[in-house]
């Protein structure tokens, strides 16, 4: 029997930490993940877990610790958010490409400056070329099913990659919902144990990590992770599959809420898929056929899938948490741009950047693109391409 | 127990030859030394932060180090190694791990007293149980010889360039051996090629086999920075312990010990003539430069003997 329970995202997320067992836990506080390492820290004080927790002075050194105690073959995680994410970028590409199966709880808020500390999705982006996988989570409970995942997926033998289970900061860290947790000796069968093949501490052999590679080298290094990675999104499928048998609850790439008959979509990620949803019912309850295609998998990003779930539709928007500063898109509005072209599907894309610095998001401001799309299609004038959502004057 | 010079010697090499460092080279000297006082039955785990040691030892596909090693980037050696510790620590109370792991960083000065200060004090301060080492060649010698908080004060370097308006680095160098002391750890150790590596080899083996953090400041000089003929490296390491630029002492538990006192204090310039990077202060009109030098030495060592109660 599952466990009723009414947690925030963050305590969620420390329940799954706890109910893993991680061997090593490197972090460093910052709003609004600071729960996370409190939460686990007090587990370790009553021995509920055997894990070495490294109370570091920095984020750039919870990463780095994270990278040495992973390298010497200890199941390792942190949690972080904004400008801790960014202090280690640098350390996120070493852990991807040493291989590194690191699972990192990304409670998202905005970068500075100027220095704000509510959700926008700009840290989690500004790590999307890492060589991470990146998972978003909508709810508590999806933060929670995601982080009981992470590790199958990232240690899996064809993947081997660094994992970023992402929830939106303060929206589902910090509020709290009914939440259905797995029984712990589920979620530790579920997970099971980490045996590496190679790592630094091997009674049975020596291992040297972080090499300088010439240009001889460098380039095969990449190739093979982006092979790795593209792995991963066969295998989130399949762990998702195994997941549903222990949890009753259904996970994929990405959900699509009310898309077959739509001719509007809106394609959104993180808490805000929620509020899109209601959106939705509003409008279809007045007869427009709108749908919602929220993303789960950001990296990889599933290409192919996303175009064949929506290459029918005429009118898209895309919706974009953070800001690219390449003047015509957010990094969403790329993605789905590019797998729309590559499928030579002939739709209308328009890009907003909406909820950033922790802007609200309200019902009536997506039904608001919505009724732009409609308005696109009812004047043929498809004018601005890329748009601020809910912008004062 | 007897220091036996020629039984450690024949030991058997932990880093092995072949290796890119250039000939003559301090930081390789320092390495092998400090790998010579592991015990035959331990196991250990190398960390490295960026530098010419890290890129001339571990180019794929070939590695020099016997041990397990890890390079990571270049200012947070201190903070790998602790997550390496972290996880023996765990590995072994689960019975995953079965032999015995000693841990120890290499950095140079850059990766050290600079750029990696924050994660050295961070790994220090929580004791883990490792050493750090830092081969002190008192300036960014794998970029090409820029100025760090190590290179001693009148430094011709690649970013304090002697000129018409500039006599070299300005400042004098930070003293990490101190600072290191001043975080209570366990163990501190300052040391160069002195007596037959005996100096260096007492303090490694203390290092390594004292329990928690301990942190070794190892001069360690680079031929092609300070610009002195590559086989006299042994006369310029004897020379800064006899002039006091570079004494030999330890911390233990807080306790200051001065190791090695010369009989008559060699003036400073025997330690800075046979040196490229401080001819101008030889030319004519320079003098004063040199009692600057002078007097700054004389005060650090004042202090020192001060703290080591001589």
């Amino acid at each position: 029997m599952s466990i009723r329970e009414r947690l925030s995202g963050n305590e969620a997320v420390a329940v799954a930490m706890r109910q893993i067992n991680p061997d090593v836990m490197p972090a460093f506080p910052i709003t609004p993940s600071t729960e996370i390492p409190q939460y686990f820290s007090a587990f370790v004080a009553n021995g509920q877990v055997d894990t070495a927790f490294v109370p570091v002075e920095s984020e750039h050194s919870a990463m780095s610790a994270a990278i040495g105690a992973e390298a010497a073959g200890a199941r390792t995680l942190t949690a972080t958010s904004s400008c801790g994410l960014a202090l280690m970028w640098e350390e996120l590409y070493v852990a991807a490409s040493d291989r590194l199966p690191i699972a990192l709880a990304l409670v998202n808020r905005a970068l500075s400056g100027p220095i704000n500390i509510n959700c926008d999705h700009s840290d989690a982006m500004g790590a999307r070329d890492a060589g991470w996988i990146q998972i978003f989570s909508e709810s508590n409970q999806e933060a929670y099913d995601n982080f009981v995942q992470a590790y199958r997926i990232a240690e899996h033998k064809d993947v081997r990659l660094p994992i970023m289970i992402c929830q939106d900061g303060f929206i589902t860290s910090h509020a709290v919902e009914n939440i259905e947790l797995i029984e712990d000796d589920k979620v530790k069968a579920f997970v099971g144990e980490y045996c590496p093949e190679n790592y630094l501490l091997n009674d049975n052999g020596t291992m040297a990590v972080g090499p300088y590679a010439i240009p001889a080298y460098y380039m095969e290094t990449k190739r093979a992770q982006l092979e790795a990675l593209k792995n991963a999104k066969k295998v989130a499928l399949e762990v998702a599959e195994e997941f549903e048998k222990i949890s009753g609850r259904k996970y994929g790439l990405f959900e699509t809420y009310k898309t077959e008959d739509a001719d509007y979509i809106m394609i959104i990620m993180g808490s805000a898929a929620g509020t899109g949803k209601e959106a939705v019912d509003e409008l279809r309850a007045e007869g427009k056929k709108v749908g919602l295609l929220k993303i789960r998998l950001f990296r990889p990003f599933p290409s192919e899938e996303i175009a064949n779930a929506i290459k029918h539709v005429k009118y898209i928007a895309c919706m974009d948490r953070t800001e690219s500063f390449n003047g015509h898109s957010g990094p969403i509005g790329n993605d789905v741009r590019t797998a729309l072209y590559n499928a030579k599907a002939d739709c209308e894309v328009i890009n907003y950047v909406y909820g950033i610095g922790g802007r609200d998001v309200t019902v009536e401001s997506l039904k608001s693109v919505y009724e732009a799309l409609m308005e696109i299609e009812k004047t043929g004038d498809v004018g601005e391409r890329y748009h601020y959502l809910s912008l004062r004057d | 127990m007897a220091y036996n010079f020629k039984e450690l010697m024949n030991k058997e090499e932990r880093l092995a030859p072949g290796h890119r460092m250039c000939a003559g080279c301090g930081g390789t000297i320092a390495v092998r030394n400090v790998l010579r006082a592991l015990h035959d039955e331990d196991r250990a785990v190398i960390t490295n932060a960026t530098g010419c040691l890290e890129v001339s030892t571990f180019m794929y596909p070939y590695t020099a180090w016997k041990d397990s090693y890890i390079h990571n980037a270049f200012e947070n050696a201190g903070a790998t190694c602790s997550g390496v510790e972290a996880a023996y620590n765990v590995l072994k109370a689960k019975g995953k791990v079965k032999n015995n792991f000693k841990f120890i960083t290499f950095g140079g000065d850059g990766g050290t007293y600079d750029i990696g200060f924050q994660s050295l004090s961070g790994a220090m301060e929580r004791n883990h149980d490792m050493v750090y080492v830092c081969y002190d060649n008192g300036a960014y010698m794998n970029t090409g010889i820029q100025r760090s908080s190590a290179t001693p004060m009148y430094a011709d370097t690649t970013t304090t360039p002697v000129g018409k308006e500039s006599n070299g680095k300005t400042q004098n160098r930070k003293d990490l051996s101190a600072i290191m002391a001043n975080h209570d750890i366990p163990y501190v150790g300052q040391t160069t090629f002195v007596q037959n590596f005996k100096d260096l080899h007492i303090k490694a083996e203390k290092a390594i086999y004292t329990k928690g953090a301990a942190f070794l400041n190892i001069m360690a000089p680079c031929p092609r920075g300070w610009r002195y003929n590559t086989e006299d490296i042994i006369d310029i390491c004897k020379l800064a312990v006899e002039t006091c630029y570079w004494p030999l002492f330890e911390v233990e538990k807080g306790k200051w010990t001065l190791n090695y006192k010369p009989k008559t204090k060699l003036p400073i310039e025997d330690f800075l003539k046979p040196q490229g990077r401080f001819k101008h202060l030889f030319k004519k009109g320079n003098e004063h430069l040199i009692e600057e030098f002078q007097a700054e030495v004389d005060r650090r060592w004042e202090l020192l003997l001060k703290a080591c109660e001589e």
